[in-house]
């Protein structure tokens, strides 16, 4: 097909599908950790899980403008069906990130009913509800969680039998970097397609979609189970390369975090969550440091700036900057 | 286990009464500006400071600190509402919820800053401790006095808002917001108003839940979401919703503690969920 038969739609994808140098150049840079800073590729493999984590959420909060409080119910979900999978005897990691991919998957897809039926503050207190429900559940239920103390005995076998998980992240780092990129291919592929369109007007009018004969609930509860399959998949990620999972990976603090993390990257840009988790995961690093105690002083005072200042975040700033640039020059 | 029924119920009640304190006037606010205020329980943790702060080391008596509990979260409000709450009304739902939640991040900050992480001690009068016995049942008199102020301050609420201009102003607002701008009524000093006085109602929960609940600097966090499901559930500008709501959730909560404590918290989240799906709008919401 020559692009003088598309229509209008098809070509603007078509522009979006292209990859732009910079992309280029920022995956390049994610492989600069194993040269500049070897010591420090387990940050690097965190960040990695956190950028897959807030990905996650920008696909229902930055595109179908479905905001959650609960998304850690999904990471954590996927962590502990990642960890006790290794617990009970079978280490192998791909198998096990698919069986945490799948259960978060089903747990995505039977809540994405009851997300599809709902809007505003109510949407916000069921999903903060729900969230807090798993968290609790997991706690009471210590004989299989471990509770409090989190969960022991995880023991990853190597990957494809060759790359030991060792204490120096390398495998680490390139497990999750590579599944990082998977993911994000598979998300800028669904962003760039009619599917992601549609989503894109849920967000912008949620009365008129169905106006024009695209059906709501079916678009969500579609994107709403891909974002929980994501997160469990980071969830997965973190309780092998950690090899313990704990209550955090369900609370409250985790799904407000990714919230953070996401909007100061900016929501509703494929590179909002990674640029985000970038900022974020190396300032808590370095300030923590310091004094972990007034960690979230600065972490609330910029989010606050980000919401007065920055209302598309950290890469909105950005294009707008070069905007600016360019018109002047 | 049937005599400590009445117990746990008077318990659950007078917990639930503090509940209603320290939610109402964000279920009015809600309901009129349908801004979404998560930082109201740092107004009642500034409260609760200032009370901490009067008693401890002022040496006020403990009924004279609950009216400046009132007043300082009143007064610090207005500020945060003329310099950051305006400039967001008619933003998403999702940018009020990040500002706000920033703001609770810094006042958890600032409070463990300046007053460490440890729970803050209360002395109470000798007169509000100990219980009192009625009908062979032993009755905390504290939690007497919290049913009687927040019962008091109930019906100082109905009242107002049924038959003062004010009131009738505020209902009109909670109502139709764009109607009531049309008749000429100054919403914004309305909301300015009604939020200053939640926000001191909440200051004064948190005041008198430090003997109930305890207060450190997580307090504005551990409270908000029981805030929230009082609000959610019991719909949103409504009074008796927030009354009947605080006082389902109060007993359902102690309850669930005293006779399935392994559940935990699970039970009210449960209820909570359950019934969002039921009524979205909460029992008494009408929107």
């Amino acid at each position: 097909m020559t692009s003088s038969t598309l229509s209008e739609p098809q070509r603007h994808l078509e522009a979006q599908i292209r990859w732009q140098p910079v992309e280029i150049a920022f995956w390049l840079a994610t492989l600069l950790p194993f040269v500049l800073a070897p010591n420090y590729l387990v940050l690097a493999s965190q960040i990695a899980i956190t950028a897959l984590f807030a990905l996650s959420l920008d696909l229902i909060l930055g595109y179908a403008g479905i905001v959650s409080l609960g998304h850690a119910a999904y990471f954590g979900f996927g962590s502990y069906t990642a960890g006790l999978i290794a617990k009970w005897g079978w280490g192998e990691p791909l198998t096990g990130l698919a069986a945490a991919a799948v259960a978060a998957g089903l747990l995505g897809y039977a809540t994405s009913f009851i997300i599809a039926r709902f809007r505003h503050l109510a949407l916000i207190m069921i999903t903060l509800g729900l969230g807090l429900l798993l968290a609790e559940a997991a706690n009471s239920a210590s004989w299989l969680t471990g509770g409090a103390d989190g969960l022991q005995g995880v023991r990853m076998w190597k990957l494809f039998g060759a790359f030991q998980f060792d204490l120096y992240g390398t495998t680490a780092y390139t497990y999750s970097l590579a599944v990082l990129f998977l993911a994000f291919l598979l998300a800028r592929r669904l962003i760039n397609s009619p599917f992601g369109l549609a989503l894109r007007g849920i967000r912008e009018n949620a009365i008129r979609m169905p106006a024009i004969g695209a059906s709501n609930p079916a678009h969500i509860r579609k994107v709403y189970t891909i974002a929980a399959i994501m997160a469990g998949i980071a969830g997965g990620l973190l309780a092998q390369t950690t090899e313990t999972v704990s209550l955090e990976t369900l609370s409250f603090a985790r799904s407000a975090d990714v919230l953070v993390i996401l909007i100061l990257g900016g929501a509703g840009r494929l590179y909002g969550g990674l640029v985000g988790a970038v900022i974020y995961m190396v300032a808590r690093d370095q300030f923590s440091g310091i004094n972990p105690q007034y960690w979230y002083f600065w972490i609330g005072t910029l989010l606050i700036a980000v919401v007065l200042f920055l209302p598309n975040g950290v890469l909105g700033g950005l294009t707008r900057l070069t905007r600016l640039v360019r018109s002047a020059a | 286990m049937i005599a400590s029924a009445f117990g746990v119920l008077f318990d659950g009640f007078a917990y639930g009464m503090l509940l209603f304190l320290l939610s109402v006037g964000l279920s009015v606010t809600l309901g009129m500006m349908n801004f979404v205020n998560l930082a109201h329980c740092s107004f009642a943790m500034l409260g609760g400071f200032v009370t901490v702060t009067l008693t401890n080391d002022l040496g006020w008596p403990f009924l004279a600190s609950l009216p400046l509990a009132f007043l300082s979260a009143a007064l610090v409000s207005i500020g945060f509402e003329r310099v950051l709450y305006r400039r967001l009304y008619g933003a998403s739902d999702l940018d009020q919820c990040l500002l706000t939640i920033g703001i609770v991040f810094v006042s958890v900050a600032v409070a463990a800053y300046l007053y460490g992480t440890i729970q803050q001690p209360v002395n109470l009068p000798s007169y509000l401790r100990g219980s009192v016995s009625i009908m062979g049942q032993s009755l905390g008199v504290y939690r007497l006095f919290l049913i009687g102020v927040s019962i008091v301050i109930t019906a100082v609420l109905v009242v107002a808002l049924e038959f003062t201009r004010f009131g009738a102003q505020v209902r009109a607002a909670v109502d139709n917001q764009r109607m009531a701008r049309g008749l000429g009524i100054d919403v914004d000093r309305v909301f300015a108003v009604t939020f200053a006085l939640g926000s001191g109602l909440a200051g004064l929960g948190g005041a008198l839940a430090i003997e109930i609940v305890g207060l450190d600097h997580a307090f504005a966090f551990t409270y908000l979401i029981y805030v929230l499901i009082v609000v959610a559930v019991g719909g949103l500008g409504s009074i008796a919703g927030s009354f009947v709501a605080a006082s389902l959730l109060g007993i359902s909560d102690m309850a669930g503690k005293y006779y399935f404590p392994e559940l935990g918290a699970f039970l009210i989240y449960f209820v909570m969920v359950a019934l969002l799906m039921w009524r979205p709008v909460g029992l008494f919401g009408r929107r």
